[in-house]
């Protein structure tokens, strides 16, 4: 189905240079993995939005193919950035366990923070692939299959560095992790491959913030995955931020496996990157496991930025919720496809799915694609789309209020992505939010309607 | 029009199937046979036998040529499957009867043909009882009859196979055959140009209200053959027209083709009302033959405040791949999609509507109702586009799936794209199987398990049956009853 665009070639030096030269390299089980998964990138290529691929029907990855992007090894990641800089830019907290992440690489001057694991473990992943080799082992790529996505199969052949959180059975992180991935403007253009795990254990609970931010205009390519182990009974909140730089490329592809009372709760904001692709797959893998997924894309200018949501209802008394919230101004673009699927004998399923969008701009577009796939016939599924301006009635009542057009606008706007930020349970996160996405959003190009 | 009869059948040949479906016999008439396969010398005596001018043949050799090129790429995007289709193992040309041209009135039908419509309730005579619908009765690849011709002359209308058109009515077939469906549009839609052998010509002068329904009825007869029927219906200016198109076909073992194109178009403050019963043969219980039904079907609102609206009821076929779609292209038109797709033990449907807004304040609304159970799996896919210029463009969608037993399958896919901030666009799907309260509920006063049922689902499609003209929902329900039999109790 995934038409290759044979650019793969590219990559390929800084492939043989990793594998010559990393240190975690000198684990074969690792090595493999990257072999694998690099035979399977050059294989799948980059997907291309061909009729009949539905999972890029509105997204062209010409730009990253074309690009010649490289990930040099000597990059020195505690001198990328200062850490006041970083302070100001990404969401922190110094009672939460910070972890930054420079160009791909762990940082640890720039990390911090007061907070405290509380038995669980809270490392960089070159650490852990070092220490507890086992471990990472079982879960690494477990979730996040190098076979059928061409981005996934590129991070994993180039894995070297990113998080690992792992909570013991009945433990739980007392304070928030937060990811903080940074890219600079050192040596462009240039890719970075963060890869994060987070393995729950039994009736444990976590918290962690994951966020990509750019520290430069130029050109450059994050190619992340995420992958999310939440065994029996224990609840995963996660939230993630998405805010690269206008010219910045990120594919981003989350996979979540839910085991027998399982709990996940995201919360998803995506402002940043040029062209940005923010993936999510859940798999509801016992009766009882039960998900929520929010949110907010705003674009402006000439972003393009694709969410793109699947749900796997794989077995009986299983939930899901969700629901996604587009602000599109300028000539911007967004995408969202929400996928669920009911399988066979995924009896009493309960699944909503809704996407709502307010345009702004005359030349802006949303393209949503909300799916059903059911195989069950005892099942609760309902999916709602929307797009629209705002109401105008609503705003002549509050003009003839004595509010002008941009303060009631204004208003609006904020009271519809309010819905989104309100789902954060963190309170500095969502303080935080309130801030940087109140000032993302557009005011300037609302149209004076004479007639509207 | 009367509700078909259960017809006893006579016995089975070997090619035939043993099923329920009661319009599956076959009538053994002379047939005028074209070869298997397909080549630019088959597409050529396609347009002998129908004695075309020479700029239609020419058309349809451009068509041919660009099917050529799709190097048998069919659409794989839809939730269907099935083995690959021969194209060189199928009859494109099936004509009743070894005279050359149809007949030209009803005494010059095969009383054969006339028993066989009659069997299938489309009763050809003009007599009181289908008084108000005029018939085009088309078997295989040809017109066989055309009722109430006078009638319609008399108002100025002009309703006749579309061979007769393409020879009577140049000017016409010629400015609009293919403008709301060019012979590129897609593999079926080419394949269709190049070999289209019969479907109606309807042409609707300005200001007339057709006095009476118009009708086609479809049947494939013989064995091994496709059918690939063209229809081209333009309502001039402030006319209106109601057309109604209904389907069946013998019970055989294999897998028959049929690729339509039907084209609309509409002019200023002009409205077409198309209604289809499909009720192809949808195979055996285990998913033995069955007609393969992959039409294009697209209307063009060309005109200021016109209308087109397209209500279905699916039940038959082995696969349907079908979206009768409306371009709004004039200010203030209208596009309605009415559905009920039901399947059952191995049917496949994929089907649904594109509403594409180009004029301001165009308006289009759908709904789909999909019913799946035995082993069946139904798709709605829509697409509803917004361009810049649409303005105030309106849609409202709303697709629910009922499922019945646990081995089915209901899928909706609504594709939504919006490129003007003005649009007001709502999208609404639910999934869910009949409630085990409302069947109790049911028994409780004396109702049958199936009987409540067949109270739930019809209740459950009752929003498109109102769409349909009387005789049609009457005869909706029943099918949906027939095709249901053994799914529930």
């Amino acid at each position: 189905m995934t038409q290759a665009l044979s650019r793969t070639d590219t990559y390929l030096p800084d492939f043989q240079a990793l594998q010559r030269t990393a240190e975690t390299g000198g684990q074969t089980w690792l090595r493999e993995m990257r072999d694998n998964a690099w035979s399977s990138f050059s294989h799948l290529g980059f997907p291309t939005a061909r009729r009949g691929n539905e999972k890029w029907k509105y997204t062209s990855v010409r730009a990253i193919a074309y690009a010649d992007f490289s990930h040099p090894q000597d990059l020195d990641p505690d001198t990328g950035a200062g850490a006041a800089e970083l302070k100001r830019i990404a969401p922190w907290n110094d009672d939460w366990m910070n972890l930054v992440f420079v160009d791909g690489r762990f940082s640890k001057v720039l990390s911090g923070g007061t907070g405290n694991a509380n038995g669980a473990r809270v490392t960089s992943l070159a650490d852990a692939i070092r220490s507890d080799g086992e471990l990472v082992q079982e879960y690494l790529g477990r979730y996040a299959s190098v076979e059928d996505d061409g981005f996934t199969a590129l991070n994993t052949a180039f894995l070297e560095d990113g998080a690992f959180i792992h909570v013991p059975d009945g433990q739980s992180t007392s304070s928030v992790v937060n990811l903080v991935y940074v890219t600079t403007g050192r040596s462009q253009p240039r890719v970075s491959y963060p890869r994060t795990l987070v393995v729950a254990g039994r009736n444990s609970r976590t918290t962690f913030v994951e966020s990509y931010i750019g520290l430069c205009q130029e050109p450059y390519f994050t190619d992340a995955v995420t992958e999310i182990v939440a065994q029996e009974g224990s609840r995963v909140e996660h939230y993630r931020l998405l805010m690269e730089s206008t010219q910045a490329f990120h594919v981003g592809h989350c996979l979540v496996y839910q085991a027998k009372d399982s709990e996940y709760e995201s919360a998803s904001f995506s402002m940043g990157a040029g062209l940005g692709r923010n993936e999510f797959e859940v798999l509801l893998d016992a009766p009882g496991a039960s998900c929520s997924l929010n949110g907010l894309y705003l674009t402006t200018g000439t972003q393009h930025l694709d969410n793109m949501i699947s749900i796997d209802h794989a077995k009986p008394h299983t939930k899901s919720r969700l629901l996604y919230k587009g602000i599109l101004d300028g000539k911007s673009r967004a995408v969202f496809g929400g996928t669920v699927l009911v399988r066979k004998d995924a009896q009493k399923a309960d699944a909503r799915q809704t996407d709502k969008n307010l345009l702004l701009s005359d030349e802006a577009e949303i393209d949503s694609k909300p799916s059903l796939f059911i195989y069950a016939d005892d099942v609760q599924c309902s999916h709602g789309a929307t797009a629209g301006h705002m109401d105008d009635n609503t705003l002549f009542y509050m003009r003839s209020r004595g509010l002008d057009l941009e303060a009631a606008s204004r208003m609006l706007i904020q009271a519809f992505a309010r819905e989104i930020i309100d789902t954060v349970q963190l309170q500095p996160l969502r303080d935080y939010l309130d801030k940087i996405v109140l000032e993302a959003l557009p005011t300037a190009s609302i149209r004076l309607g004479g007639g509207s | 029009m009367s509700t078909p009869r259960v017809i006893s059948r006579g016995a089975t040949t070997s090619s035939e199937l043993d099923s329920d479906y009661k319009w599956g016999f076959t009538i053994d008439i002379e047939t005028d046979l074209a070869p298997k396969g397909l080549s630019e010398d088959i597409v050529r005596l396609i347009s002998d036998k129908k004695e075309e001018p020479e700029w239609m043949l020419e058309w349809r050799l451009k068509a041919f040529r660009h099917w050529v090129k799709l190097d048998q790429e069919e659409p794989k995007w839809a939730q269907i499957h099935h083995p690959p289709i021969d194209f060189q193992d199928i009859h494109y040309y099936a004509a009743p009867g070894s005279k050359k041209g149809g007949p030209k009135s009803l005494d010059e039908v095969d009383p054969e043909i006339l028993e066989a419509f009659e069997k299938l309730g489309i009763p050809l005579a003009e007599r009181e009882k289908l008084a108000g619908v005029a018939v085009d009765a088309v078997i295989d690849s040809v017109s066989v009859a055309t009722t109430y011709q006078e009638t319609l002359e008399k108002a100025g209308i002009i309703f006749c196979p579309i061979s007769e058109a393409i020879k009577n009515h140049p000017d016409l077939v010629k400015k609009y055959m293919g403008s709301v469906v060019p012979y590129t549009d897609n593999f079926y839609a080419t394949l269709n140009s190049a070999v289209f052998s019969d479907g109606s010509f309807v042409y609707i002068p300005k200001g007339v209200r057709c006095p009476i329904e118009l009708m086609t009825y479809f049947r494939i007869n013989q064995a091994d053959s496709g059918q690939f029927e063209r229809t081209l219906i333009i309502a001039d200016e402030g006319s209106y027209v109601s057309y109604l198109e209904g389907c069946t076909a013998p019970a055989r073992k294999k897998s028959q083709l049929h690729a339509a194109v039907v084209e609309l178009i509409t002019m200023d403050d002009a409205e077409i009302k198309y209604s289809t019963l499909q009720n192809w043969f949808p195979g055996d219980k285990d998913g033995n033959g069955g007609v393969y039904n992959f039409v294009t079907k697209r209307g063009k609102a060309l005109g200021r405040n016109s209308k087109i609206s397209w209500t279905q009821v699916e039940t038959g076929s082995a696969i349907t791949w079908k979206y009768p779609s409306v371009i709004l292209q004039g200010d203030n038109s209208v596009g309605e999609f009415y559905s009920v797709a039901l399947v059952n033990n191995h049917q496949q449907a994929d089907t649904g509507t594109k509403m594409i807004h180009i004029g301001k304040n165009t308006k289009s609304t759908i709904m789909a109702k999909g019913i799946s159970a035995g082993k069946a799996s139904s798709t709605y896919r829509g697409l509803v586009k917004i361009m810049p210029s649409a303005e105030g463009a309106r849609n409202f969608t709303q697709c629910d799936s009922l499922l019945i037993g646990d081995q089915c399958g209901a899928h909706t896919v609504p594709y939504i794209e919006v490129r003007n901030p003005t649009a007001q666009i709502e999208h609404e799907a639910s999934t869910s199987k009949v409630s085990d309260d409302e069947v109790f509920y049911c028994q409780q006063r004396g109702i049958s398990v199936e009987d409540a049922h067949f109270m739930i689902i019809n209740g459950f499609c009752r929003s498109i049956f109102q769409e349909l003209p009387f005789e049609f929902a009457m005869e909706a329900s029943q099918l949906l009853k027939v095709s249901l039999e053994g799914a529930v109790g």
